[in-house]
C-alpha cells in the first residue's frame, strides 16, 4: 500500500530524479542503465584498445623488445575477453535497455531492478579480471578461448579470479537477456504486434534467447577448469580419462552462437539505419526476421568448424563445413534487403549512415572471409594464421562496432537532444575507415603466407607488411579518441538543438517522443496503428 | 491488465530461468555424452578401458593389418618408455603379444599412467585388447625397470579401407593424485 502511494507521489514530479552518484547506484530507470552500459563499454573499448596498442607495438619489428612474451600473452588473452565481454555486449545491452523500451512503447524495462543489478555486477567483474594481471604471476595467458590444459594444467593460480570473472559476467548478460525478452513479450504496446516491431527490437529478442541459451553452458565450461586445476576432477585431462578435446567441444557449442549475439543486434541497427536516410520503408522485412532466427538455429549446428584441425573424421568435417555455408544464405538475404533498400531510394549521407554503409561493405569481406575459413581442406592452411584474425576482426570492428558507433550517432540526438559535432563526426569516420582497413586488411596476406597468430615475433618475411599493420593500429586507436571528444561534447549538452524526428525519414515510436526524451516516457502507452 | 503483469512476468521469469539452468545442466551433460558418442563412434580414437574376452573362431589369413606402435610421455614426466615391437602384421582375428618397456631413471618413486590413442580415430572400435599395461597404473621405485606386456587381436569385422592403424600410448605422472593414493591404500 505505502509503497503504491509512493509511487503516485514520484510519478507527479515528472523529471525528478536524485542527484549524485546515488542517482546512478540506485537508478532503475532504463535510459540512465542504458547510459550506463554505454559509457562502461566505451572504457572497456578503450582499456581493450590500449592493449591492442601493446600487442601493435610489439609486432612493429620482427624480434622481442618492448614486452615479455608471457605478458605478450596477457595482452592478447585479456584484450580479447575485454572486446567480447566488456565493450561489443555491454553496449549491445545498452542500445537494448535505451532503445527497446522507446521503440515498442514501454514505460520502462520489465524488471527494473534487476536491470539496475545486473549493470552493476560488471564493473567488478572486470576489476577482478584487469587486477589479475598484476599479481605475480600474471593474468590468464592462455588465450581469450582458453583451452585446456593450457587453462588447467599449464596455467598460474590467477586462472580462479579468469574463471569467478566470467562467471559474473556471464550472470550479467544472462539477466539483461531475461529482462530483453520479458520486456519485449509483456510490455509491448496495444497494436505493436510481433511482425510490427522494429527489427532491432526483433534482432535483440533472438539474441537474448541466444544468450540465455549458450551463456549458461560458458559458465559450465569454466566451472569444469576450475575444478580440473584446483579439485582434481578430470574433465579434459587424459592422464584422469577426461580428454582435452571435450573442452573444445563444450568452448565451441558456447562460442559459436557468441559470434552471432555479437552480430545480431548489429543487423538490427542496419536495418533501422539504412531505410531512414534511404527515405523508404525496409525491403524484406518478414525476410530479415525469418533470416535472423534460421542463422541463430543454425549457430547451434556449426560448432565443430572452429575444430577442423583436432582429428574429426571426414564425414563430420563435410557436415560442419556444409552447416556453416548454409549460414551465408540467410546473411546473404540480409545484405541483398539492405542493398534493395537504398535501390531507387532518395539516400543522404549523414555520419550514421556512413557507418552503415561501411558496415555492409566491410562486414562481407568479413563473411567471404569466413567462408574461405569453412572450406575444410583449405582451413588447414589458414588454421591459426593471421587469416583468422583478419576474418574475426572485420566481422567484429567494422561488423558490430561500426554498427554500435553507427547506432550512437543515430540515437545520440534523441538521447542528448543536441546533435552532434558534425566536423569531429567526420574526422571520426574517414580516419576510423581508412586506418582500420590498413590495420586489418594486410593481415589476410600475411596470414595466407603463414604467420602464426597469438606469438610474438615472426620471420623477417612479414616485416614490412607488420609495420603497416602497426601504423594502422595506432591510427585508429587514435581515432578513438576524436570520438571521445566528441561524446564529452554530446554528454555536456552542446551542440545544436535536435528536433524530435531528428532525421527526415526515421519512422518508429522513438521518434515522436521530444528530444531529449524525457526521463519518463509512455506512462500512457501509445496507439500504434 | 496492468494488474495482471506483474504475474506475468514472474512465470515468464522462472521459465527463462528453468532454460537457463537447464542449459547449465546440458553443459554439464556434454561430458558423459560426449563419451557415449565417442564410444559409439570411434571418432576420439579411445581404445575400450576393459580388457576384451578373445573368443573369435576364425581368423580372417586374407586380410593382413599393420599395427604400429608409438610411445610418447607427457610434459614433466621422466621416464624412459618405448615399444619393443615397433609394428607388427597381424590376421584380423589373431592374438599377438607385444612387450613395452620403461624404466624410472630418477632417485625418486613414480607411478605412471599410460593413455592409449588409435589413429585413425575408428580403428579404436576394433581393437580388443585382452591385456594391456594401461588398464592399470603403474609405479616404479627409482632405478626400477620393467617390461610391459599387451595383448590384442583386431576384430574380424573391422573394414575393409583400414589396412594400417597406429596405436600410441602417452605416459602420465599420476603420482600423489587422488586416485593413486587411494590405489596404494587399498
Amino acid at each position: 500500500m505505502s509503497n503504491a502511494a509512493e509511487h503516485l507521489h514520484h510519478d507527479e514530479h515528472h523529471d525528478h530524479k536524485p542527484a549524485g552518484i546515488m542517482r546512478w547506484l540506485n537508478t532503475t530507470n532504463h535510459k540512465d542503465i542504458g547510459t550506463l552500459y554505454l559509457w562502461f563499454a566505451f572504457i572497456m573499448f578503450l582499456i581493450g584498445g590500449a592493449m591492442a596498442m601493446v600487442i601493435r607495438a610489439e609486432l612493429f619489428q620482427p624480434g622481442l623488445q618492448l614486452v615479455d612474451p608471457n605478458f605478450f600473452n596477457q595482452m592478447t588473452t585479456v584484450h580479447g575477453l575485454i572486446m567480447v565481454f566488456g565493450a561489443v555486449m555491454p553496449a549491445f545491452t545498452g542500445l537494448a535497455n535505451w532503445m527497446v523500451p522507446l521503440m515498442i512503447g514501454a514505460p520502462d524495462m520489465a524488471l527494473p531492478r534487476m536491470n539496475n543489478w545486473s549493470f552493476w555486477i560488471l564493473p567488478f567483474a572486470f576489476l577482478i579480471l584487469l587486477s589479475s594481471l598484476f599479481l605475480e604471476g600474471g593474468g590468464p595467458n592462455f588465450g581469450w578461448t582458453f583451452y585446456a590444459p593450457l587453462s588447467t594444467t599449464y596455467s598460474n593460480d590467477s586462472t580462479a579470479l579468469f574463471v569467478f570473472s566470467v562467471h559474473i559476467m556471464g550472470a550479467s548478460s544472462i539477466m539483461g537477456a531475461i529482462n530483453v525478452i520479458v520486456t519485449i513479450f509483456n510490455m509491448r504496446a496495444p497494436g505493436m504486434t510481433w511482425m510490427k516491431m522494429p527489427l532491432f527490437v526483433w534482432t535483440w529478442l533472438i539474441t537474448a534467447f541466444l544468450l540465455i541459451a549458450v551463456m549458461p553452458v560458458l559458465a559450465g565450461a569454466v566451472t569444469m577448469v576450475l575444478t580440473d586445476k584446483f579439485f582434481g576432477t578430470s574433465f579434459f585431462d587424459a592422464a584422469g580419462g577426461g580428454d582435452p578435446v571435450l573442452f573444445q567441444h563444450i568452448f565451441w557449442f558456447f562460442g559459436h552462437p557468441e559470434v552471432y549475439i555479437m552480430i545480431l543486434p548489429a543487423f538490427g541497427i542496419i536495418s533501422q539505419i539504412v531505410p531512414t536516410f534511404s527515405r523508404k520503408p525496409l525491403f524484406g522485412y518478414a525476410s530479415m526476421v525469418y533470416a535472423t532466427a534460421s542463422i541463430a538455429l543454425l549457430s547451434f549446428i556449426v560448432w565443430a568448424h572452429h575444430m577442423f584441425t583436432t582429428g574429426m573424421p571426414v564425414a563430420a568435417e563435410l557436415f560442419f563445413m556444409f552447416a556453416t555455408m548454409l549460414i551465408s544464405v540467410p546473411t546473404g538475404v540480409k545484405v541483398f534487403n539492405w542493398v534493395a533498400t537504398m535501390w531507387r531510394g532518395a539516400i543522404s549521407f549523414e555520419i550514421p549512415m556512413l557507418f552503415a554503409l561501411a558496415f555492409i561493405v566491410l562486414f562481407t569481406i568479413g563473411g567471404f572471409s569466413g567462408l574461405m575459413l569453412a572450406i575444410t581442406p583449405v582451413d588447414f592452411q589458414y588454421h591459426d594464421t593471421y587469416f583468422v584474425v583478419a576474418h574475426f576482426h572485420y566481422v567484429l570492428v567494422t561488423g558490430a562496432i561500426f554498427s554500435i558507433m553507427a547506432a550512437v550517432y543515430y540515437w545520440l540526438p534523441k538521447w542528448c537532444g543536441k546533435m552532434y559535432d558534425e566536423t569531429l563526426a567526420k574526422w571520426h569516420f574517414w580516419c576510423s575507415l581508412i586506418s582500420v582497413n590498413l590495420l586489418f586488411f594486410p593481415m589476410h596476406f600475411v596470414g595466407l603466407a603463414g604467420m602464426p597468430r597469438r606469438i610474438p615475433d615472426y620471420a623477417l618475411q612479414f616485416a614490412d607488411f607488420n609495420k603497416w599493420i602497426s601504423i594502422g593500429g595506432f591510427a585508429f586507436g587514435l581515432s578513438q579518441l576524436i570520438f571521445l571528444a566528441l561524446l564529452i561534447k554530446a554528454s555536456r549538452k552542446q551542440g545544436e538543438p535536435a528536433t524530435d524526428q531528428v532525421w527526415e525519414g526515421a519512422q518508429g515510436l522513438e521518434w515522436e517522443i521530444p528530444s531529449p526524451a524525457p526521463y519518463h516516457t509512455f506512462e500512457t502507452p501509445p496507439m500504434v496503428k | 491488465m496492468s494488474e495482471q503483469r506483474p504475474n506475468n512476468n514472474s512465470r515468464l521469469v522462472i521459465k527463462l530461468m528453468a532454460v537457463v539452468l537447464g542449459m547449465f545442466g546440458f553443459g554439464f551433460a556434454l561430458v558423459p555424452l560426449y563419451d557415449v558418442f565417442c564410444d559409439i563412434t570411434g571418432i576420439n580414437g579411445k581404445t575400450n578401458p576393459y580388457a576384451a574376452t578373445y573368443d573369435v573362431q576364425d581368423v580372417d589369413t586374407s586380410r593382413t593389418i599393420m599395427v604400429e606402435f608409438i610411445t610418447r610421455t607427457n610434459t614433466g614426466m621422466p621416464w624412459e618408455f618405448e615399444a619393443r615391437t615397433k609394428r607388427i602384421a597381424v590376421h584380423p582375428g589373431e592374438l599377438k603379444t607385444v612387450q613395452f618397456y620403461a624404466r624410472n631413471p630418477t632417485t625418486r618413486d613414480i607411478v605412471g599412467q599410460a593413455i592409449p590413442s588409435v589413429s585413425p580415430g575408428t580403428a579404436a572400435l576394433y581393437l580388443n585388447k585382452t591385456e594391456c599395461f594401461c588398464f592399470n597404473q603403474q609405479p616404479l621405485q627409482a632405478g626400477q625397470d620393467v617390461l610391459m606386456p599387451m595383448q590384442f587381436y583386431v576384430d574380424p569385422q573391422i573394414p575393409e579401407d583400414i589396412e594400417v592403424f597406429t596405436l600410441s600410448y602417452t605416459l602420465y605422472d599420476v603420482t600423489g593424485t587422488s586416485s593413486t593414493v587411494a590405489m596404494n591404500r587399498g
